[in-house]
C-alpha cells in the first residue's frame, strides 16, 4: 500500500503542477534535481559515506558543473525502475539519469524526451559457473530473477518464444532485491543489461563464481531523460552531453582544460571551452559551461574509466561505447 | 432575508454550499488533470487495456500467454491478490481463534506464550515480516538438486514446495456430487436436529455425523466411478522441477506473514470477545448445571461472537490490503504484475493507478457488506 501512495502523490502532482521553464526553475533554486538508481555500482550508487558515485551521477554532475557552475549542487532523487518517469512527469526531479533504455514507446507516448545516449548496452545473462552453461540458447526452463517495469521483461519473452524455450521469470522492484534473490539460489539466472550484471557480480561473495554469457538479445541505448516540451533545457541537456564526447574526441581532459583554454589553436576546442563564439550562450548557460563540466566532472573517458572501466571492479571493455573513430558508437555533432 | 433566520433553512444552505464547492473543486481537479496531460503530450485514456502485454508471469491461475493484454494482466493479478487474501483470511482466523483462546487459558505456560506471540508479531511491521520471512525460505531451504524428498513425490526446496498435481478424468463428476449431496445431507441433518432440540430437547451428535458423511460420500462415489483420479508427478528434469503442483516460496512467505500477523489482532478480537461476556452469565450457567463446555458453547462464545465479529471484519480488510505490499518479494499480485509491470509498460500512471485504487475499494466494500449482512443476522433478536 506505501508504494501505491506514493505513486498516486506522484499522480496527484501530475494535476497540480503548471508548466516553466526548467531551466530557469534550476538556477533559481541553485540545485540540480537529479533522478538516478537506487543502488547500481559503476552507474549510481552511494557509498559508504554517503557520496553519490557512477557513470548516471557523473552525468547529473555535469549538468549541475554547466548551469550552476558547481558539480557539487545536485540533490540525487533515488528511484526505482517504476517510479521513474513518473517522477520526472510531475516535476519532482529536474532530468532522469538512471540506465532508462530509449525506446519508441517511451519517446513518443509519456511526454517525455530522450537527450542522446551515454551508455550503449544490451540484455544479457549471467549464470553461476557450476550449472555448465555456454549458451543462453540452452536456458529452456530455467528460472530468471529480473527487475519489474523494465524492457528486460518484454525483451525475455520474446527471446524465449522466438526460440521456442519456457522460462520462468520472478519480478523484483529494485536492484538490491533481485540481486539477493539471485545470489541465494532463488533463480538460476539473472537477465539484466550486460552492464547492470557485471555491476551484479560485484556484489557475489566471490564474483569469479559468475560468468556472464556472450549472447545478447537486445539493443539498450541508455540515456539522460526530460520533460517534452521545454525545448532550452531539452537543448542544454543534449549539448551537454555532445559537449563531453567532443572533448574526448579532442583530447580535452579534466588535467589539461585549463592550459587548453589558454593556448588551444584547434577553433572548434576554443568554442567548446567558450574562448571563441557563443555556443554555451546559445542554450542559455555562462559562455564557459562546458569548460567547467570539462574541469570538475572530466570528458566521456575519464567518466568511463573512472567509474565502470578497466581498472574498477566492473572491469568494463570501451566496446560500442568507444569513439566513432575508435570502433564505436559515440559520435558527436559538430560545435560549430 | 428573514428565512435565514430559520435553523433549518440555514442548514440546507449550509450542507448546498458545501456540495457545490466540493463540485466545483473536483471538476477543477480534473480539468486541470487532463489539460496538463495534453500539454505534456502524455497518452491518455483506456485503449492500453486491449493491448498486448508482451511479457510473462510465473503464477498464473487463469489462462495467460505472450498474446495476453494488460486486460488479461489486471485479472491474473486480481486473481492472485484474492486467492492469497482467501487463504490468509481463513488461516488467519484459524490461527487467530486459537491464540486467542490460549491467551486465556488458565494454564500459565500456555497463556504466556500466546500473550508472547500476540506481542511480539503485532507489534513488528508487516512489510519487514514479509521479507524476513522470504529470506528464511531462501536461506534456510536447500538448493534445486538437494531437495528434501518426501516419498519421491513431495519436494522442498528454495523453488518453492513440489506436490503431486490430481489431474481428473471422466467420472470425476460423481466425486464432486457425492461431495454436493454430502454438503446438502448435513444441512438437512443441522435443521431437522436443531427442531428437534427445540421441541423435545434432545441432543443430536450433528458434527460427528456430518463429517463423517463429508468423508465417506465422495470416497464412496470415487469408488463406484472406478477411480477416475491420477496423479501427475513432479520431475526434476533440466534446471527445474517439470510437472505437478508448485507454492512458490513469493506466495508462501507472503502468506505465512499475512497469516501470522492478522492472526495477532484476531485473537485479541476474540479474547476481548470473550473476557466482554459478564461474569454472571458464567456463573448463571454454572448453577443452571451446565458443564464449563456447555457454558462456553451456549451462554459465552454466542455472546463473544457478536462484540468480536466487527473488528475481525476490519482485519479481514486489512489482510486483503496488506497483501499488495508483496511487490517487495516478487509475488504477481494486482500491484506487482499491473500497477507495476503493465504501467512501466504503459506509463500511463494515472489510468493504472485509478483502476487499482477502484478495485481495492471494491474488493473491500465487497467483503464488508457480507461481513454486515453476517454481523446482523448474528446480533441478539430481542423479541
Amino acid at each position: 500500500m506505501k508504494k501505491l501512495l506514493k505513486l498516486s502523490t506522484a499522480v496527484a502532482m501530475i494535476t497540480t503542477l503548471s508548466m516553466a521553464g526548467t531551466l530557469d526553475d534550476v538556477k533559481k533554486a541553485g540545485t540540480l534535481k537529479c533522478g538516478v538508481n537506487t543502488g547500481l555500482p559503476g552507474f549510481a550508487e552511494a557509498d559508504s559515506k554517503g557520496t553519490w558515485r557512477g557513470m548516471d551521477v557523473d552525468f547529473c554532475r555535469a549538468v549541475a558543473a554547466a548551469v550552476l557552475g558547481d558539480a557539487k549542487k545536485v540533490k540525487y532523487v533515488a528511484l526505482n525502475a517504476k517510479e521513474r518517469f513518473t517522477a520526472l512527469q510531475s516535476g519532482e526531479i529536474d532530468i532522469l539519469a538512471r540506465n532508462t533504455t530509449w525506446t519508441n514507446t517511451r519517446d513518443t507516448t509519456l511526454g517525455l524526451n530522450f537527450a542522446g545516449v551515454n551508455y550503449y548496452d544490451g540484455q544479457g545473462f549471467m549464470v553461476p559457473k557450476s550449472l555448465g552453461v555456454k549458451s543462453a540458447k540452452e536456458l529452456d526452463n530455467a528460472t530468471l530473477c529480473i527487475q519489474s517495469g523494465t524492457t528486460t521483461e518484454m525483451n525475455l519473452a520474446d527471446y524465449f518464444r522466438a526460440n521456442g524455450m519456457k522460462f520462468k521469470a520472478i519480478t523484483f522492484d529494485t536492484n538490491e532485491q533481485v540481486d539477493n534473490a539471485f545470489f541465494s539460489g532463488r533463480c538460476d539466472i539473472l537477465t539484466s543489461d550486460q552492464s547492470s550484471l557485471y555491476a551484479s557480480r560485484t556484489k557475489a561473495t566471490d564474483p569469479s563464481k559468475y560468468i556472464v554469457l556472450p549472447d545478447v538479445i537486445s539493443k539498450e541505448p541508455l540515456g539522460p531523460v526530460v520533460r517534452q516540451g521545454d525545448d532550452q533545457w531539452f537543448n542544454a541537456i543534449k549539448w551537454i552531453l555532445n559537449a563531453v564526447i567532443t572533448a574526448e574526441e579532442k583530447g580535452i581532459s579534466s588535467k589539461n582544460v585549463d592550459d587548453a583554454a589558454k593556448n588551444s589553436t584547434d577553433p572548434e576546442v576554443r568554442r567548446l571551452l567558450g574562448a571563441e563564439g557563443t555556443m554555451g550562450k546559445n542554450i542559455g548557460l555562462d559562455g564557459d559551461a562546458f569548460m567547467k563540466v570539462i574541469k570538475q566532472v572530466g570528458n566521456y573517458g575519464e567518466m568511463f574509466e573512472n567509474n565502470i572501466g578497466e581498472n574498477t571492479p566492473l572491469k568494463i571493455k570501451r566496446g560500442l561505447n568507444a569513439l566513432w573513430d575508435n570502433g564505436g558508437l559515440l559520435y558527436s555533432p559538430p560545435f560549430r | 432575508m428573514s428565512f435565514l433566520r430559520n435553523e433549518k433553512v440555514r442548514g440546507i444552505l449550509y450542507q448546498l454550499i458545501t456540495i457545490v464547492g466540493f463540485v466545483l473543486f473536483i471538476m477543477y481537479i480534473a480539468q486541470n488533470t487532463s489539460d496538463n496531460i495534453e500539454a505534456r503530450g502524455i497518452k491518455s485514456g483506456l485503449d492500453f487495456m486491449q493491448s498486448t502485454a508482451g511479457f510473462d508471469i510465473t503464477e498464473t491461475p487463469l489462462e495467460f500467454n505472450h498474446t495476453s493484454t494488460h486486460w488479461d494482466v489486471f485479472k491474473v493479478g486480481l486473481a492472485n491478490t484474492l486467492i492469497v487474501s482467501a487463504f490468509g483470511i481463513v488461516l488467519a482466523t484459524i490461527l487467530g481463534l486459537i491464540i486467542g483462546v490460549a491467551r486465556l487459558s488458565s494454564n500459565w505456560i500456555i497463556s504466556r506464550l500466546a500473550n508472547g506471540y500476540i506481542e511480539i508479531f503485532r507489534n513488528l511491521p508487516i512489510l519487514l515480516q514479509i521479507l524476513f520471512w522470504y529470506n528464511v525460505v531462501l536461506a534456510s531451504m536447500p538448493s534445486v538438486r538437494q531437495s528434501y524428498n518426501f516419498f519421491g513425490s513431495i519436494f522442498i526446496n528454495q523453488r518453492g514446495v513440489y506436490t503431486p498435481r490430481p489431474i481428473f478424468e471422466d467420472g470425476s463428476w460423481l466425486i464432486a456430487a457425492g461431495f454436493i449431496i454430502a454438503l446438502l445431507a448435513g444441512w438437512l441433518i443441522y435443521k431437522w436436529s436443531t427442531k428437534r432440540h427445540d421441541e423435545t430437547g434432545q441432543e443430536f451428535p450433528v458434527f460427528l455425523v456430518n463429517l463423517g458423511l463429508l468423508i465417506t460420500l465422495p470416497i464412496l462415489a470415487y469408488l463406484i466411478a472406478g477411480s477416475p483420479v491420477s496423479f501427475e508427478y513432479p520431475v526434476f528434469k533440466g534446471f527445474n522441477f517439470q510437472g505437478g503442483r508448485t507454492f512458490t516460496p513469493e506466495f508462501l512467505a507472503l502468506l505465512f506473514a499475512l497469516t501470522i500477523y492478522t492472526a495477532t489482532f484476531i485473537a485479541e478480537a476474540v479474547r476481548s470477545g470473550i473476557e466482554a461476556v459478564n461474569k454472571g452469565q458464567k456463573e448463571a450457567a454454572t448453577s443452571l448445571g451446565l458443564t464449563p463446555t456447555q457454558s462456553l458453547k451456549f451462554v459465552v462464545l454466542p455472546q463473544a461472537v457478536r462484540i468480536a465479529i466487527p473488528p475481525i471484519i476490519n482485519q479481514y480488510l486489512n489482510l486483503a490490503k496488506n497483501s499488495s505490499l508483496a511487490a517487495a518479494i516478487g509475488y504477481p499480485e494486482l500491484v506487482t504484475v499491473f500497477a507495476g509491470t503493465s504501467l512501466n509498460i504503459t506509463g500511463q500512471a494515472l489510468e493504472i493507478i485509478g483502476i487499482t485504487m477502484l478495485t481495492y475499494l471494491v474488493i473491500s466494500l465487497f467483503v464488508s457488506a457480507i461481513l454486515n449482512w453476517f454481523n446482523k443476522k448474528m446480533k441478539i433478536k430481542e423479541r
